[in-house]
Formats: structure tokens, C-alpha cells, sequence
């Protein structure tokens, strides 16, 4: 399928003005709005934007905190533009293409895209399943939807169905769990760069090895991190951002798409034996996202990919055509993901295992530092920047660039 | 049995793929206008969108397409079972099934094996569709 040949005016008709962050930790012990309000004021002071002049607010899937209640915390009188992007963590990425969409196609002006957790183990915060703990924990012992397919079978966590994943990537292609290693050991060198990351201490190969077992081949240091904290970002026109203290970061491309495979465990492999380009949404996304930016996988300077485990890594960089199908786990192991000598650096605040776990919100601003050029682990010279979301589910990406 | 063991809790689409395997014979959906076969339970073909569907036997036999074992942490119904094994199972017919493997030392497990199905009655309303390995991979 090629891109359809339509006049596009949402590339290159936006930008990321601000980037704000809460703290990210363990049972911070306040609530999702509060962190959500901290995030969204903190990006309006990067940005020098007045918080009241926002006039959209966009989120995704399973986002506990209503548009209702943060045009209500932040005296929001202007809102214009409300609206979430599917799914689970494939929406990490598209939340920003969301708000491009309403930036460039006149809908709102300035546009927030947030995403807020409390999702630390333990954390008695919140009544929903997706609040406090784990979801999967909550399930019950009537599971109705897609649960009734693998719960009864003790299949329930995204560790269980990632792993399922994993080794099938790995029958196939030869694909090492000591390749997932060495994405991990790479993403905590990164996050010893970086002041705001939960795990600041770099591991090896060698404690990888020794990491407890998950769910084979998935190992504790695989696996993204159960914490608290809040991410958010501003969207604005090329025009107002230019206005504004930071260095514009324009939106280049948005792109969103679905495979055959995504979340439903017992859904998985439904249409084909193999991991081909069926398979995933990524190839669909990758297709259009770079049509409509311009440019080829080979212009990307620095990846943000969603990496709820690590081995979501290698098969992003294959369904994103940074590789071919089978060569994830081998350009992993060849360093071309680690900072700074590689070709690639990925997920350089340390990704969801290092810097911590916002669902893959946090990955837009250490996407947004390395277009401005003060990530703590800078790609001399970095122009453009993909941000993923969840290769695993109906999903989206983003490439940034320069202003 | 523990007192938190997951059941399924079925809505009218899927009530049928448990009331059949209650009754140890696995059945999928099969398309009646064509042919394809579709699990789990939907109510459209995702090859022609028809409606019209019929319970169809299917042979119980198919191949490892994946597997995984698992350790802590699990659903608190299964904490006392671990290391155990989980697989994605591709039946001859073409859908795939998660499901356990039975009598499998974990260390054994391979992408490829085949296996046939056999069903664990959980109690007198609801047993449980698992695999053990048939052929040369026999334990
Ligand atoms: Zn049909």
C-alpha cells in the first residue's frame, strides 16, 4: 500500500514550545490531576506561555485524568480542542501528532499533551484498575473481553504477553535475550547521565545475567519501571513558537496505523506465521510517517522508542526500517543504539528502565533536548528525532526536527 | 483449587467456545459464507465481515508457535505453581490459542513442538483447554 497522494497540512505545520516534567519516582503520594497540573504548568514556563492562553488539551488511552478536570484545576477559559488517541502505550507518540493535527489544522492554537500515572506497586491511590498497582492484579476472578483468552492460563501481565513475543522473534531469526540485554545495559548508561532518572547506577552485561527472571526470556532489568510522575508538552504554530524563548522543535511528521498483531494476547499471530510486515502497525506508521516528512530512516539522527520491555527495541528498529526484518537483535549487540559512538542512539535519557515509565510520555522530551541540544547524553549535531509509541499496539510515531 | 482462580466470564459471542470445551471438544467459530476459521470468539469474519458462523469441530492438534515460563510476579491463583510454562499454540486449522503445556519439563520447551489438545476439568461448569505434546516430543 502505498501513502495516498492527498495534500498534507499537518507536516511541518507545528511545533513543541515547552516540555514540562514532574519529578519521577516511587509512591510520590499525590494524586494524577496534581501531578498532570505540575507537568502542564512547568511546560508553560519552558515555554513562556502563559498556561491560560491553552487552548487544547489532548491525552490518550486510559489517561485518569478527565479534559474536564484540568480546564477546572488550571482555569482553562479558552479550550477548544479536547480529544485522546488509542492505544495503551501506542498512543505515547501520537498524543503530539494529535495535537499537530489541531495546531496545523486551525482547531487550537497552543495545544497540551499530557500524560499522568500512579502506577507505582503497592499504591493503594485511585479506584480504577489503571490506578495504583497493577491492572492486571485487579482483573478478578470472573474475566470477561479479552482476559478470558489468557488469564485462566496464568497469562496476564504485559511481561507474559511481550515475552510470548519475544521468543517467537527469537525462533524465528536467531534474535539473542543477551541482545534485549545489551539494549538494557545501553538505556541505564544512559540514565547515569541523567540527573531527573529513577535508576542512575549503570549495570552490565554481567548483572543483566544475574537480573531475576520475569517471564523468559524477560528479565527485572527488561522491564520498565513502576513509578509515579507526569509529562507534558505544548504544541503551538511554527509562528507563535517562533515568538517564544525556546528554539522551535517543528513536528515533521505524524503518522498513526494498526496491525493484525496488537494487544489482545490471544489475538496474537492471528493472520500470519511470521513477523512479516503484516504483522505490526510499525511498517504502516513508517511508511506514511517519512512520506510525509520528506526523508528516510537513514535522516534520523536519534530515536525515542517506546520500550514498555526491551525487546520492543529491536523489532521497532525493524518494523521502522532502520534494519531488516531478523536484524533488531544484531544491530543492538553491534552498539548501534548506545550513546555516543553509535549510529543510532536510542532512548538516551535512559528509556523506561532507566529514566523511568510515563506510559512513553517521557520519551517526547528527551526528544524535544536533543533537537535543542541539551540532552545529558547529546547527539553532536542531532536534526531529527523519532518518537514511538508501543510497537505491540495500535500505535503512532513522530518525527521532530529543527524549527 | 484456589479460591481466586481466574473464570471466564463469557459474554454471547464467546459462551459457546466454553460450553463445548465443559463438554471436552474444542470447537472454533468457522465462517458459513467462507470457510475461514476465527478465534477468539468475534462477531464478524475478519476475512468477508459475515455475520454467519458455525460452531465447528476442529482436530485439537497444532504447533508450539511460542512459549514462555513464568515467575513471580503472576496472578496471586498461580503463585504457588511457579516456574510454569505458558505457549501460543497454532492449530492445524490456522488460529492461534494461548494456552499451558502439559506434562513438559520447562527446560524442554520448543517453538515447533507439536501438540495435541487435552482438557482439565476446573469443576463441574468450566474446564480448561491445554496441550501435551504428541509424536517424538512425547514425555
Ligand atoms: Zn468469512
Amino acid at each position: 500500500m502505498s501513502a495516498p497522494d492527498r495534500i498534507d497540512v499537518v507536516s511541518g505545520r507545528s511545533a513543541i514550545a515547552g516540555i514540562g516534567e514532574t519529578v519521577y519516582g516511587k509512591n510520590l503520594g499525590r494524586s494524577e490531576l496534581d501531578l498532570a497540573c505540575e507537568a502542564i504548568v512547568a511546560a508553560c514556563a519552558d515555554a513562556g506561555f502563559p498556561v491560560q492562553e491553552v487552548d487544547g488539551i489532548v491525552s490518550y488511552h486510559i489517561e485518569q485524568v478527565s479534559e474536564e478536570a484540568i480546564v477546572h484545576a488550571l482555569g482553562l477559559e479558552n479550550c477548544s480542542f479536547m480529544a485522546r488517541t488509542t492505544s495503551g502505550g501506542g498512543g505515547a507518540a501520537s498524543v503530539v501528532g494529535l495535537a499537530a493535527v489541531a495546531v496545523a489544522s486551525g482547531q487550537a492554537e497552543s495545544v497540551i499533551a499530557f500524560r499522568a500515572r500512579n502506577r507505582s506497586k503497592g499504591a493503594s491511590y485511585g479506584g480504577d484498575p489503571n490506578q495504583g498497582g497493577r491492572p492486571w492484579e485487579k482483573a478478578g476472578r470472573a474475566v470477561s473481553g479479552g482476559n478470558q483468552w489468557h488469564h485462566p492460563f496464568g497469562v496476564a501481565s504485559p511481561t507474559h504477553e511481550m515475552a510470548l513475543i519475544a521468543r517467537r522473534h527469537m525462533a524465528l531469526f536467531g534474535t539473542t535475550a543477551e541482545q534485549f540485554g545489551t539494549q538494557s545495559v545501553a538505556q541505564r548508561f544512559h540514565a547515569s547521565h541523567n540527573p531527573r532518572a529513577i535508576m542512575r547506577t549503570p549495570i552490565t552485561l554481567d548483572d543483566w545475567h544475574n537480573a531475576r527472571m520475569i517471564a523468559d526470556p524477560i528479565r527485572l532489568v527488561d522491564c520498565s519501571l513502576e513509578n509515579d510522575g507526569a509529562t507534558a508538552i505544548l504544541v503551538t504554530t511554527p509562528e507563535r513558537a517562533r515568538d517564544l524563548p525556546q528554539p522551535p522543535v517543528t513536528v515533521l511528521a505524524q503518522a498513526m496505523g494498526a496491525g493484525p498483531i496488537h494487544v489482545a494476547l490471544a489475538d496474537y499471530f492471528r493472520t500470519s506465521s511470521s513477523f512479516d510486515e503484516r504483522d505490526f502497525a510499525g511498517r504502516h506508521i513508517a511508511r506514511q510517517l517519512f512520506a510525509r516528512a520528506g526523508c528516510t530512516p537513514a535522516d534520523v539522527d536519534v530515536a525515542a522508542i517506546f520500550d514498555h520491555f526491551t525487546m520492543a527495541v529491536p523489532l521497532s528498529l525493524e518494523q521502522y526500517g532502520f534494519c531488516g526484518l531478523g536484524e533488531g537483535g544484531p544491530m543492538i549487540e553491534s552498539g548501534a543504539t548506545r550513546w555516543p559512538d553509535g549510529a543510532l542512539p536510542v532512548n538516551t535519557h535512559g528509556g523506561s528502565n532507566g529514566e523511568g515509565f510515563i506510559h512513553g510520555a517521557n520519551h517526547v522530551p528527551e526528544a524535544v533536548r536533543q533537537i535543542r541540544g541539551t540532552s545529558t547524553c547529546q547527539v553532536a549535531g542531532a536534526e531529527v528525532a523519532l518518537v514511538t509509541g508501543a510497537i505491540s499496539d495500535p500505535a503512532g510515531a513522530v518525527l521532530l526536527g529543527r524549527g | 483449587m484456589h479460591p481466586d482462580l481466574p473464570r471466564p466470564a463469557p459474554g454471547p459471542v464467546e459462551a459457546p467456545f466454553w460450553e463445548w470445551c465443559r463438554r471436552h471438544e474444542l470447537r472454533l467459530q468457522r465462517c458459513s459464507d467462507c470457510g475461514t476459521f476465527r478465534f477468539h470468539p468475534r462477531p464478524r469474519c475478519h476475512a468477508c465481515t459475515s455475520a454467519a458462523a458455525d460452531w465447528t469441530p476442529v482436530a485439537g492438534t497444532g504447533t508450539v508457535a511460542s512459549y514462555t515460563v513464568l515467575y513471580p510476579p503472576v496472578l496471586p491463583a498461580f503463585a504457588d505453581r511457579v516456574p510454569y510454562n505458558a505457549v501460543v499454540v497454532q492449530l492445524d486449522e490456522g488460529p492461534f490459542m494461548v494456552s499451558n503445556l502439559l506434562g513438559v519439563d520447562n527446560e524442554d520447551l520448543e517453538v515447533g513442538m507439536r501438540v495435541a489438545v487435552t482438557f482439565v476439568d476446573v469443576d463441574d461448569e468450566y474446564a480448561l483447554p491445554q496441550f501435551r505434546p504428541v509424536g517424538a516430543e512425547a514425555a
